[in-house]
This record gives C-alpha cells, sequence and structure tokens, in this order.
C-alpha cells in the first residue's frame, strides 16, 4: 500500500465521476457510490497506516548497525537518543521534461502522510453517513455526494503529493470544491456571497503560495518536496531566498488556514449544510494550510530562524489568531459562528506551535483537534437538525435541548471538555505539548498566550454549551433526538476525541505519535520536551477557572430569575420542585432556598454580599470580557480589517467602472482593437529595426 | 516561381479575412474569414518551407489545419447556440457581455 498510495485518492475521485453519470439512477441517489468509495480509502488508509508503523517498527528492531549506518548528519547531532532511519516511501513518474527540469506526478508517504489520510478519510467517511440522514430530500442530493467525494479526493491528493505542483493542484481543488459545497444552497444570494467571499479571500492567500513555490523551485532547482527540504537544511541554502519562500508560502497558508488578517472568510463559510463545515474545519481545508507548513518544515525553520528563540512572523501570527478568534467567539448569537471562530483561534495555537518548533506538538494537535471539532460541529448540525428547526441561533431557538436529545448533549460535552484540555481527554495532550514546547525553546511569550487562549476557549465554549443545552427551550419546534446516522458517527468520534490523545500521552512514557509520525530525513533538530507537571496542572487550572467563571456568570441569571419565582409564591413545594429540576446547579440553588424562606438580617447580609461583591465580581470579568470581544468586534474586525478589504474593493471597483466603457459587448470591435494593436506593434518593430 | 508571389498571394488573403472579420455582420461568414486568414498563414508556411528545403514549415501546417477544423467545430457549434438562444446569427445583437 505504501508504494501504491495513488489508489487513496483515485478512488473517491473516481466515485467523483460515478455519482455524476449514475447517482440519480441509483436507489440511494449516489450516496451509497461515495460512502463505499471513502469507506475503502479509510480501510486502505489504514493498511497503508498499519505498514508503515510495522515499517518504523521494523527499523527499530534491526538492531544498532543499520541504523547507525544510515544515520543522517541531523540524527548524529541529536547524540543520545539516535533513532534509526526510516525513509519515506517515494514512487514517482515523469510526465513532462524541459531539459534538465523534470515534471514529476507521484506519491510520497511518512508517518505525516499516514496520519493525514486516516484522519482525513475518517472524518470524511463519517460526515457521509452523517449526511444521508441530515440531507435528506435535498434538492442537490446527488450533486453534493459528488462534491463530496470530490473534495476528499482533492485533500487526499494534496496530502500524498510528493512535489508541490501536485500539492498545488490538490490545494486549489479542495478550495474550489469548498467554494461549491459552501455555496450548495445557492438559491439565497447570502450563501452564494459566502461561497464567493470564501473563494476569493483564499484566493488572495493563493498568489502567495503560487509566488512561494516558484522561488523554492528557483532555490531548490526542483519541485520535489525532499528536494526543496534538503535544500532548506544544506549548509549551501541561501537565507534570504529561503526567507522569501517562506514568507510567500506563508501567506497562501495565512488565506488557507484562516490566519488573521484573512480569517473572515471562514464564519461566512457557515453558509454551507453542516456536515461540510464539519469536513471544511475538521480534515480538509483549512488544515491544508498547516500541513502544507509541516511538510515543507525546513523551509519555514530556517526562514523564519525558529531555532534562534524569539518572535517570528509565523508563531506572532498564529498568537494574534489565537486571541482574535477567541475573543470574537464570545459575541456569537449562532452556534456554528462559535465553532467557527474557535476553529480560527485552534488553528493560531496550531500555526503557533509550528512557529516556535513544536512541529509534533502541532501536528499531534491537528490530529486531535480534528476529532473534537467534527465532533462538534456534527453535534451543532444534529441540535438544528432535530432540536431547533433548522436554526443555529443559540438565543432564540435553543435551550433546554440537553433533555430531548441525550446523546447529542453528552457527545457535545465531551467535545467541548476536549477543546477546552481537560484531563485526561485527546485536546489536553495536545495543547499541552504545544505549551511545554514553547516554555522550553525560548519562547516564554506565546506560552502566555496559549494560557489567555486556553482560558477564553473554556469560557466562550461553557457559554455555548449554556446557550444550547440549559435553561428553557426558546424555540418553537418539537426537540427530539437525532437518528443513528447522525449520533452513531458522533459517538464514534466522542469516543476518539477522548482516547486519541493517549498515543501521545507523555507521562505515561508513550512517545508513539512521536516516533511514528515525525521525520527521520531531511528534517531540522527539534527540542523534544519533557513533560511538566506545573505546567500541566496550571494549564488545566486556567482551562477550569475559564469554564467556571463563565458558568458562574451565566447560570446566575438563571438563579436570579428561579429566585424571583420563590420569593414570590414562597412554597416549598415549589422550591422542591425547582430543586430537582435544576439538580445540575444544586449548590448555589441550595443557597438561594435558604436565602429566600428565612430572609433573616444575616441571609440578607450574606445574599448583599453574594449580590453586591461576589456578583460584581463576576459580572465584571464577564463584562470585561464580553466589552474586550465587542471591541475586538467592532474596531478591530469590522472597521480596520473589513475597513480595508471593502477600501481595496471600492479602488478595484471604480478602476472597473472606468474600463467597462471599453468593454462594449461587441466582438468585432474587440477584434478590431486586437488587430489595430498588432498593427502598431508591427510598425513599432519595423521602425526599431529600420 | 518568385517567393514573392506566395506572400502576396498568402497577404492578399490575410486582408480579405481580416476584412471580413471586421466588417461581416453574419457569424457564420466571419468564421469563414477566419479560415480565410489561417489558409493565407498556411500557404506563407508552405512556401517558405518549399524555398528552404526544410519540412518544419510543413509539419506546422499540418498541425494549424488540425486544429482549424477543431476551431471550426467549437465555433460552428457556438454559433448554432447562439441562434438557437437569440434567433439570429447577427453579431452586432449579440452583446451580453457589456459591461
Amino acid at each position: 500500500m505504501l508504494d501504491n498510495a495513488w489508489i487513496i485518492p483515485a478512488i473517491p475521485a473516481a466515485s467523483f465521476v460515478l455519482i455524476l453519470l449514475l447517482g440519480k439512477r441509483m436507489p440511494f441517489k449516489g450516496s451509497e457510490i461515495g460512502i463505499t468509495a471513502v469507506g475503502a480509502s479509510f480501510i486502505l488508509s489504514i493498511v497503508a497506516a498499519v505498514q508503515w508503523i510495522d515499517r518504523v517498527e521494523g527499523a527499530g528492531g534491526h538492531g544498532e548497525g543499520l541504523g547507525a549506518l544510515g544515520r543522517s548528519i541531523f540524527g548524529a547531532e541529536a547524540g543520545g537518543h539516535a533513532e534509526p532511519i526510516v525513509r519515506p516511501v517515494i514512487s514517482t513518474l515523469t510526465w513532462w521534461q524541459s531539459g534538465t527540469v523534470e515534471f514529476t506526478v507521484g506519491t510520497r508517504v511518512d508517518g505525516l502522510v499516514v496520519m493525514m489520510l486516516f484522519v482525513v478519510s475518517l472524518i470524511s467517511l463519517l460526515v457521509h453517513v452523517y449526511s444521508t440522514a441530515y440531507l435528506r430530500g435535498d434538492v442537490r442530493y446527488t450533486h453534493y455526494y459528488a462534491l463530496l467525494s470530490l473534495f476528499t479526493a482533492s485533500m487526499l491528493l494534496l496530502v500524498v503529493s510528493d512535489n508541490t505542483l501536485q500539492l498545488l493542484v490538490g490545494w486549489e481543488g479542495v478550495g474550489l470544491c469548498s467554494f461549491a459545497l459552501i455555496g450548495h444552497w445557492w438559491e439565497e444570494g447570502a450563501n452564494s456571497n459566502a461561497a464567493l467571499k470564501a473563494f476569493l479571500t483564499t484566493r488572495t492567500g493563493d498568489i502567495g503560495l503560487l509566488i512561494g513555490i516558484v522561488i523554492t523551485f528557483f532555490a531548490a532547482g526542483t519541485f520535489s518536496i525532499d528536494g526543496i527540504n534538503r535544500y532548506a537544511l544544506s549548509p549551501g541554502a541561501e537565507h534570504g531566498l529561503l526567507l522569501a519562500g517562506a514568507v510567500c508560502l506563508f501567506i497562501g497558508v495565512i488565506g488557507k488556514s484562516g490566519q488573521f488578517p484573512l480569517h473572515t472568510w471562514l464564519p461566512d463559510a457557515m453558509a454551507g449544510p453542516t456536515p461540510v463545515s464539519a469536513l471544511i474545519h475538521a480534515a480538509t481545508m483549512v488544515v491544508a494550510g498547516v500541513f502544507l507548513v509541516a511538510r515543507l518544515y525546513p523551509v519555514f525553520f530556517e526562514g523564519f530562524s525558529i531555532a534562534g528563540g524569539g518572535i517570528n512572523f509565523m508563531a506572532a501570527i498564529g498568537g494574534i489568531t489565537i486571541l482574535v478568534g477567541a475573543a470574537l467567539a464570545f459575541v456569537q448569537r449562532d452556534i456554528k459562528k462559535v465553532l467557527a471562530y474557535s476553529t480560527i483561534s485552534q488553528l493560531g495555537y496550531m500555526v503557533m506551535a509550528l512557529g516556535v518548533g513544536a512541529w509534533t506538538a502541532a501536528v499531534f494537535h491537528l490530529f486531535t483537534h480534528a476529532f473534537f471539532k467534527a465532533l462538534l460541529f456534527l453535534g451543532a448540525g444534529s441540535v438544528s437538525h432535530s432540536g431547533s428547526h433548522h436554526s443555529f441561533d443559540m438565543k432564540a431557538d435553543m435551550g433546554g435541548l440537553r433533555k430531548f436529545m441525550p446523546v447529542t448533549f453528552w457527545t457535545f460535552i465531551v467535545g467541548t471538555l476536549a477543546l477546552a484540555g481537560i484531563f485526561p481527554l485527546a485536546g489536553f495532550w495536545s495543547k499541552d505539548e504545544i505549551l511545554v514546547t514553547a516554555g522550553d525553546t525560548g519562547f516564554e511569550v506565546f506560552l502566555v498566550v496559549g494560557l489567555i487562549g486556553a482560558f477564553l476557549t473554556a469560557a466562550y465554549m461553557t457559554r455555548c454549551v449554556y446557550l444550547t443545552f440549559f435553561g428553557e427551550y426558546r424555540g418553537h419546534g418539537h426537540p427530539h433526538e437525532s437518528e443513528k446516522a447522525i449520533t452513531v458517527p458522533l459517538i464514534i468520534l466522542a469516543v476518539m476525541s477522548v482516547v486519541a490523545g493517549f498515543i501521545n500521552a507523555v507521562p505515561l512514557e508513550i512517545h508513539k505519535f512521536t516516533e511514528w509520525v515525525e521525520p527521520r530525513t531531511a528534517f531540522p533538530t527539534l527540542t523534544h520536551s519533557e513533560f511538566s507537571y506545573p505546567l500541566a496542572a496550571l494549564s488545566v487550572a486556567v482551562a477550569a477557572i475559564g469554564i467556571g467563571v463563565a458558568a458562574f456568570f451565566f447560570f446566575k441569571r438563571e438563579q436570579a430569575r428561579s429566585l424571583h419565582g420563590l420569593t414570590e409564591r414562597n412554597a416549598v413545594a415549589r422550591a422542591g420542585y425547582r430543586l430537582l429540576e435544576h439538580k445540575l446547579y444544586l449548590d448555589d440553588l441550595y443557597e438561594k432556598v435558604v436565602v429566600g424562606s428565612i430572609k433573616g438580617p444575616i441571609a440578607r447580609g450574606v445574599y448583599w454580599f453574594n449580590q453586591n461583591v461576589i456578583d460584581g465580581i463576576v459580572n465584571g470579568v464577564g463584562r470585561g470580557t464580553q466589552r474586550v470581544g465587542h471591541f475586538v468586534y467592532d474596531v478591530v474586525d469590522q472597521k480596520v480589517v473589513d475597513g480595508a478589504a471593502n477600501g481595496i474593493a471600492e479602488v478595484t471597483g471604480e478602476t472597473g467602472g472606468l474600463l467597462r466603457y471599453l468593454q462594449s459587448g461587441r466582438v468585432q470591435r474587440y477584434a478590431l482593437f486586437l488587430f489595430a494593436a498588432v498593427g502598431l506593434l508591427s510598425l513599432a518593430l519595423l521602425i526599431a529595426n529600420v | 516561381m518568385a517567393l514573392n508571389n506566395f506572400l502576396i498571394l498568402s497577404a492578399f488573403l490575410f486582408c480579405t479575412g481580416v476584412y471580413g472579420v471586421l466588417a461581416r455582420k453574419n457569424a457564420v461568414l466571419v468564421l469563414m474569414s477566419i479560415e480565410l486568414m489561417l489558409n493565407a498563414v498556411n500557404i506563407n508556411l508552405i512556401a517558405y518551407s518549399a524555398f528552404t528545403d526544410s519540412v518544419s514549415g510543413g509539419i506546422f501546417a499540418l498541425f494549424v489545419i488540425t486544429i482549424a477544423a477543431a476551431e471550426v467545430g467549437v465555433g460552428l457549434a457556438i454559433v448554432l447556440l447562439i441562434y438557437r438562444n437569440e434567433r439570429t446569427a447577427d453579431l452586432d445583437e449579440v452583446d451580453q457581455l457589456k459591461g
């Protein structure tokens, strides 16, 4: 399988054609073709993963002789824990040769690729299954499945490609498919606008990517990823070229992976069907950028001089993105937008981790994030599908859904805790690894940024859970649990969100992820940090405080309301009823019942203290955070970022307005211009030669 | 025969073609004029090929003929569709691209 990895993207690509041709005539309108194809890809990905792991373990078992023989200079520098070398499996085919430059097409399989194949095909398979229920009876059901297949195929092609040109093909394919899928319901203007915005914003970044590919080609003299990486690490590499290449490539990443300031398309992309959002945010589109950096890491590592510590472009952008994304997530009413901003913030973590030299931690976070973010999105989809009558507005149409949708509720809770980084769920292990490495490699600033981000993440997710699942039901439908096709993927993802982190649980002496995934050839020497108990405790504590503060702030309102009911009716039975109904906030409510029934001076004093001092502090923190969020949203995002975008658009519009007089629509006039220009130029040539 | 005779014929045909493309209203006639221009170029190529005793000009002309055939196929299909939608093949009527 390692030699024939091209089959993995080829299957969904074939499925795309088949669905387009035969889909409408099939009993399940083409969804069965898509599910079978992606299922086959998934199985082959697992086969590839197993074979790769065998290869790594086998290399370890062959003894020191082989390892010492093949060890690269970088391995030798690492000294103590020299690992046996494991070469990636590369198979290529030259399709065009021009002079000495060969254009190849081929596959390159190593740990990173195997990991991505597994994640992409698994999430895609779950999304395919989920969509059978979510989009049942949709107008363009067959069309949707065809595009979903093409989307998966493009991402898999991007992942396995062995050269930057082929990678670009996959990259653009992913962009195109996400455009089509975001605008799936294009009858509404807002949706097609969102699709256009996503496409054009990422295209802006793609210009950088294209230039970056050209620069790295001229620097290394090859399009092959291996060649470029080797060149970047060779002593003869020119630093200026690498820096320019890294900056240009990174602009592509900013566009694709929703980094500040090109993040604005991601929340709008929520216009698409929810399973597509899950696919875009967890496994495909947005992680393509992070994958690109991970794939060409030596270029970035040398270009940005990451080994030196301090602040570099990539880490700074990642850090800003973490904070901006998390702050914006606070003020959204739309559950999917909360998750979208959350994705932005988490991608910020990955980019920042890559920026501080924590390659393994970043890739590990990509791996774990894929599971819990897909889980959260599919959970939100389940809520809108069966709970809130196809609305995503948490304040108007949700609330109290935990009673109606227990499976969705509990899986969503698992996803939230994993995202917040609570021990021992998946997010904890990966986020902690990022923070530890940031601290160890001399990037203390980013350690602090990461901790603030963890606090905010925990707080806004608590708000989101509260608004969706607690309180009174505010919608007008008949909420009920979703069907099996929706809940089973949720449960699978919830299980993965719990266990995925243990694959690299450093304190338990498990380093499997590092061992299997990290490249051992053409790769810079990186610091592998030891697990730090104080820091782990600190990060969990920060997340817990975030949850606590937010919970206190939001559940408090609820308390105040129930208190009113009590003091008006003063009925103990009612109090008991409410106590049962609100048993989740037992401690708080108990205090209220005592206060409400005794109404003594001490109680009043305590009550006053509670209302004015504690509430003041809690509300102050809450309001402060909200205000910061609003400020960032109103001033930074709406005025500065959007202003710049609109300004550019206006200038373009004005220029276009002037140029449109040339566009008469008469073909023959165009031809006249053409011939006149040719004539004039020939005349000029003639005169110049005479 | 002198090379010039061929070149003059070719230039004459080419100018006729350009005139046709620019002045004709009917899309089919415009396509025919384009054909004329392509063949003018072919004559040029063949003439040079013969006079320099090299085959590359002839091969070029073969390519041009092939491409021209494809081009006419696509062009006529477009004209047919325009006619079906607009009920006219008059190029002045077809100005949806107007900005």
